[in-house]
Order: structure tokens, then sequence, then C-alpha cells
């Protein structure tokens, strides 16, 4: 039996997908990325093969996506994270034509074709606004852990309209709306409201077409699916691994490679621990 | 003795200065603004009152300026930052033409004409890149504080290039700079780099002429105010380093004091 994998080392978590020859999840893990970058591509993709409990032997191909890619030093290749959260939604959930992805640092919309191609794709390069990071910040701000914002904003019945585009400057438009007395959860919603409106310029830029899937790590949040949902007017695709759609396409990309044939040296560079 | 008062209520600070009767600068204070803006308004100016041995009954105008200026109950009088600003840095250098203020939250370039008026300005508030927001955060994923910023890069001998499109994307960078050994001194001052050609562009949007007068709270580090005379030349004027965040509250008493004697007139 091979398997393949998939190594999503993203600007804030590092996703590791093992996929058997079917496609068919068989192994994950999820870590912070932090400062050593190379690390983390190497204990994630350890991780994912102690849950599955599958052999390094048994991998045949492993594919290195998202802003690391290149330090994910046992990948046989890289293939950027735009094509992988394609080829994993597609897969996932087949009618996809449109992709959000939600990450630490970067937003993505992304227009594919009926199993996979990417056709377009617009992103927030030069500006941290409506980025998972725009929570962090506004979770810094109230001291708040981040699993906490999603279940505090659904109960935000009058959100406030945050101005500030800057995630640096969030912060403090937080606490100034506090200081006037604002409660915490029509914060939050007004926080969620402004992520969700600076995605869906990105979406329009790409142009809607067919099922949303949403990936990345802020599907998490049920507050932003919900926003989304009631600002777009439709049901996004979300999965429970809707945070792995990355390394989940890098693995399936990863299997195509060990059905033509080019299979690696197993797990080579990586020192058994 | 009798005083005209001007108070700048900016994002991060709040500044007061204090002006005689003859125009002097008699005293200033300073106290962080957070989110009681009146408060931090009064407890400036009263730092700037004890500094001088005067009492609030001493002030005979009061004017205020900065983001936060209608939230000053107890003024006289209010005006933009950008003629605060003009007329603060024409008092220390009166042939200014441009002025650069670099802030917490903003960066503002501004035309003057040769009397002094505002022609034409530019303003960068919705963006921490090209703010002192940017050079703190870059501080602190080095783990420095804001303090040691000025010290720190004294020590750059190889900067390295910091792209400063963005104060969030900037800590992917610092962190890849880091784990490839570079040093944290080089780190800081390729930031400080990259607000530098920020702001330059900034003053060529509005027509820059020198003199040009460089103000604001970063301006008190050498190596900053070092490297804008490389992209500008030598007709650069600098306040002296206690008065460099107090030319916008200056500014506001220079305009009380005038007022004051239209007024009494």
């Amino acid at each position: 039996m091979a398997y393949a994998a998939g190594v999503d080392v993203g600007s804030t978590q590092t996703k590791a997908v093992l996929v058997d020859e079917k496609g068919t999840i068989v192994g994950r893990a999820l870590l912070p990325t932090g400062a050593n970058v190379v690390q983390a591509a190497e204990h994630a993709y350890r991780e994912a093969l102690t849950a599955g409990d599958i052999y390094e032997e048994d991998i045949g191909f492993v594919v290195g996506t998202g802003y690391g890619r290149y330090r994910v030093e046992f990948g046989d290749t890289q293939i950027t994270e735009i094509v992988c959260h394609a080829r994993g939604a597609a897969h996932m959930f087949p009618a996809t034509e449109t992709v959000l992805d939600m990450g630490g640092q970067d937003t993505k919309a992304i227009r594919i074709r009926p199993g996979g191609d990417v056709v377009d794709f617009s992103m927030n390069d030069k500006c941290a606004a409506g980025t998972g990071r725009f929570l962090q910040s506004a979770a810094a701000a109230l001291e708040l852990d981040l699993a906490e914002l999603g279940p505090t904003a659904l109960r935000g019945v009058r959100p406030v309209t945050i101005s500030t585009t800057c995630t640096v400057f969030a912060e403090s438009e937080v606490l100034s709306w506090l200081a006037r007395g604002k409660k915490i959860e029509d914060i939050l919603l007004g926080v969620h409201r402004s992520i969700a409106s600076r995605s869906i310029t990105l979406l329009r830029r790409v142009g809607i077409e067919g099922q949303i899937t949403f990936t990345g790590g802020v599907t998490k949040n049920d507050a932003m699916v919900q926003v989304l949902n009631d600002m777009l007017g439709t049901t996004l695709n979300v999965s429970e691994d809707s945070h792995y759609m990355g390394a989940l396409g890098a693995a399936l990309f990863a299997l195509e490679r060990i059905h033509k044939g080019r299979t690696s040296g197993a797990g080579k560079g990586v020192a058994a621990s | 003795m009798k005083y005209t008062v001007g108070i700048d209520v900016g994002s991060t600070y709040t500044k007061a200065a204090l002006l005689t009767e003859d125009g002097e600068l008699a005293a200033t204070g300073i106290r962080p603004t957070g989110f009681r803006l009146e408060e931090a308004a009064r407890e400036a100016m009263d730092s700037a009152l004890s500094a001088a041995g005067a009492q609030l009954d001493d002030v005979t105008y009061l004017a205020s300026t900065g983001y936060g200026r209608n939230q000053v109950s107890f003024r006289d009088l209010q005006v933009t930052d950008l003629t605060a600003q003009a007329w603060g840095t024409r008092y220390f250098f009166p042939h200014t033409l441009t002025v650069l203020d670099v802030g917490g939250q903003t960066m503002k370039a501004l035309r003057l004409d040769d009397h002094g008026k505002v022609r034409s300005f530019r303003l960068n508030d919705k963006c921490a890149a090209g703010t002192g927001a940017f050079l703190e955060k870059t501080a602190r994923y080095l783990g420095y504080s804001i303090q040691e910023i000025g010290p720190l890069v004294e020590y750059a001998r190889d900067p390295v290039p910091i792209s400063g499109v963005c104060a969030v994307f900037a800590e992917s960078e610092v962190i890849n700079h880091v784990s490839n050994g570079a040093q944290p001194a080089d780190i800081m001052h390729g930031a400080m780099e990259s607000l530098i050609e920020r702001s330059v562009r900034l003053m060529k949007r509005v027509q820059m002429e020198p003199e040009f007068t460089l103000v604001g709270g970063i301006m008190r580090f050498p190596t900053m105010v070092r490297v804008m005379r490389e992209h500008l030349g030598d007709e650069v004027n600098v306040p002296d380093e206690s008065l460099v965040q107090f030319t916008g509250a200056l500014g506001a008493a220079v305009l009380a004091r005038k007022r004051r004697e239209m007024v009494a007139a």
C-alpha cells in the first residue's frame, strides 16, 4: 500500500495530510509554524504519520506547499498553495467553482473549473487587512482566546462599524469602542463583518460562480462562516477538514505523481525519531 | 505671568506647550493618550503648568489640535494638525517649506508657501506601514522595546532590506532574516530605511522644496535623521530632541496667542 503526503507550511500554522490510494485522508497534523520553519514541517509530517499509524517507508511522494514550501526539506516537489487549495476544494466539494481561503496572514479568492484547475485568483499581497490576523489583533485587545471569538461574536446583535483597515490599528479601534461602552459581542460582530466584507471584495474581483468552498484556518470560526453566509446570501461549503485543504491538495498532487510512477526514495531527508 | 496653551491630542501621545505673553516657549508636558482623551489633555497641560510653576488661572487662551482636539471641552479654539504643525515648525525654522511629521499612527507631508500657509498635504493614516507603529512592531518581533530602537540601529553594519508594505507582513520577513543569521541592528536599520523611502515618496507627492523640517517622536533617533539627510540633502532641520514631538502643541499655542491678541485688541 502506497500513501502520499502533503505538507502546507503557512505563515501561522503548518499542516500535514496523508492520503491513501483513493485520496482519502488517513492522517493529519497541525502545528504552529513558529520561527523554525524547517522543523515545523518535519514535526507536522511526523505527527501525521503517527496519527495515521503509517510507516514513513510507505510514503511514495511528498509535496510541499504554502509560503514555506521550499523549507520542506524532505519534499519531492513544491506546488503553490493556490493550486493546492483549488485541488483540495474540488476533491472535497466537486461542484466548487470559487474558493475563499482565509489564513493567518493572507486571504485568497480563487476561481476554478470543476476538477480544480485555477482560472483566476486575487489576494491581499500588500496588506494584512481582512485576514485571520485581524481577528488575532481583536482577540489580543480584548484578552480573549482565539477560540472564544466566534461564539462571542455570534451573540452580537448591533454590530459596530469598524473603520480601521490596518490590522495594527485594529487593536486601538477595538479598545476605543470598548471605552465608549459598546458590548464585546457587538464589537466582535463588527470585526467579523469588516473582515468578511474585505474578502467579499476579493471574491468579486475573481467573480463568484458555482459553489463557494471556504478553506483555511478561519473556517474553524463559526461566526465568520455565518457572517459570510449572511452577506453572500448563500451557504459556503465547509468541512471539518477545511483547515487542511491546502495540505490535502498537495497530498492529492503527490498521489498523482505516484500513479504516474514517479516515486521518490521514501522519506528521504527525515531523520528517524 | 500669563500663558497661552496648545494641546496636541495625538493617536499615541498627548502633548501640551506653554507660551509666555512674549511668545517664548515656557514649558511642555506629555502623557500617553489612552482612551480618555480629555483626561490626557488635562494631565499633559497640568504637567506643563507645574513645570513652569504656573496655575490654571494663569492660562489666558487655549487651543487644541490633533485627532482628539474636539474632545478637549475646556479649549477656546481648535485648529487642525496641519495648521498647527505649520506654525510650530516655522516657530523654530522660519524658512521651512516642507514638513514631514511621523507619528505613532500617522505620517503627514505638508507643503507650505512662503508665508507658512499650508499649500498642499498628503496623509497616511490608514496603514501602519510608514508610521511609528511599523518600527515599534518590527522592534517587538525582534524582542526589543521602542526605547531601544535608537541605540540598537547605531550598531547596524550591513542593513538588510525590509519591504515595508505592511507592518504585519514584516514579521515573517524579520523571522526569515533572523533564521538566516541577520543581526537585529541590521534588520532594524532595514525597517527604518523602508520607512524613510515611504516618507520621501509622500513628500514628493506634495512637491517638496527645501528647507525640510522633520518632526515626530522617531526623529529623536540620530540614525533616522542621518539617513533622511542622505535622501534629502543638507537643508534638513530637526528640532531639539526634547521638542521634536511638541511642534503641533507649540503651533496651537502660537495660534492661541495670536487669537488672544486679536480678542484683546
